[in-house]
């Protein structure tokens, strides 16, 4: 379909070029018949996207976030003053809100928030969570190995291998640079 | 009472600003996350993220941004301790709550959960 508007097109453009007095020359014409044509595309992408509404979602987002962070709050608070450290607190808060997490993608509760918090429940060490129990659901039939084992990392592996390099990279600065202190 | 409306305040901000740059860049959740995690280590680096966490409280450290920082933290930790090798050492020591909790809890849910079909 598309294939033949693209001819019908070339052949307006060609008869077009061909009438005496226009000027320009069918190279100059086609260029802008296609920039013209590259204009509408480029509306009517936008007129068929969904218009989100930005400030509704920064909204939500902002709802959202601010919810889990409280509850990880909470959980720290609740920890602490059952007599833990600050790292150990901040460890059990982890692992609460990356279980809570990993319970609510199972009974398919994590994605209505995601669809109502967008970002809010993307941000958060939840959204990494909901990342990796995800795929490992999604893909289980696929076995053991190549699905659960494979698709488990889909998201999670390269967050954690851009995490570990860039903090690699930023250790190696930082060695050098106390390594010149002590000099 | 203070610190609950911090991380409320700090971590919806944080969530709202990453939205903002969903929308106009239209960035795949998964790019989003490294984006973060990477901005993490940086800002961990640069010496900004740990005054900030002591501010914010959970507001600072449940977004990813957070994890990021546990990740620079945990290599300065190790290179202070031991030098060259503690490059290779304090990345994983420092995730490894975070990492071990999401991959065995979401292996045991995708032992008990069976995946969803789609409505339609």
């Amino acid at each position: 379909m598309g294939k033949e508007k693209g001819d019908k097109n070339k052949i307006e453009i060609v008869s077009a070029g061909a009438e005496p007095g226009t000027g320009g020359g069918p190279v100059k014409r086609e260029e802008s018949r296609e920039q013209q044509r590259n204009e509408q595309y480029n509306q009517y992408v936008e007129q068929v996207t969904p218009k989100a509404n930005c400030l509704l979602n920064c909204v939500k987002a902002f709802i959202t976030g601010g919810c889990i962070c409280t509850v990880g709050q909470i959980l720290t608070v609740l920890f602490l003053n059952s007599g833990m450290g600050k790292d150990e607190a901040a460890a059990y808060t982890t692992i609460s809100l990356v279980f809570a997490s990993v319970v609510l993608t199972g009974l398919n509760i994590y994605p209505l928030i995601t669809t109502w918090g967008g970002a809010g429940s993307l941000v958060p060490i939840t959204g990494f969570a909901n990342s990796v129990v995800a795929p490992a659901i999604e893909y289980k039939k696929e076995g053991q190995v190549f699905g659960i084992g494979c698709k488990i990392f889909t998201i999670s592996g390269p967050v954690i291998l851009y995490g570990i390099l860039s903090s690699w990279i930023l250790g190696v600065i930082y060695l050098i640079v106390v390594s010149l202190r002590a000099v | 009472m203070m610190v609950f409306i911090k991380a409320f305040v700090i971590g919806g901000m944080i969530c709202a600003l990453t939205q903002i740059l969903m929308e106009k860049t239209r960035l795949m959740p998964g790019r989003i996350m490294v984006l973060l995690v990477t901005l993490g280590t940086f800002l961990g680096a640069v010496g900004l993220y740990e005054p900030f966490a002591e501010f914010a409280g959970a507001g600072a450290t449940v977004p990813l941004l957070g994890f990021g920082n546990v990740l620079w933290k945990g290599v300065r930790e190790a290179v202070d301790a031991n030098g060259f090798l503690g490059l290779f050492q304090g990345g994983f020591k420092a995730c490894a709550v975070g990492v071990s909790a999401a991959l065995i809890f979401g292996y045991l849910a995708s032992v008990l959960f069976e995946p969803k079909m789609k409505k339609k």
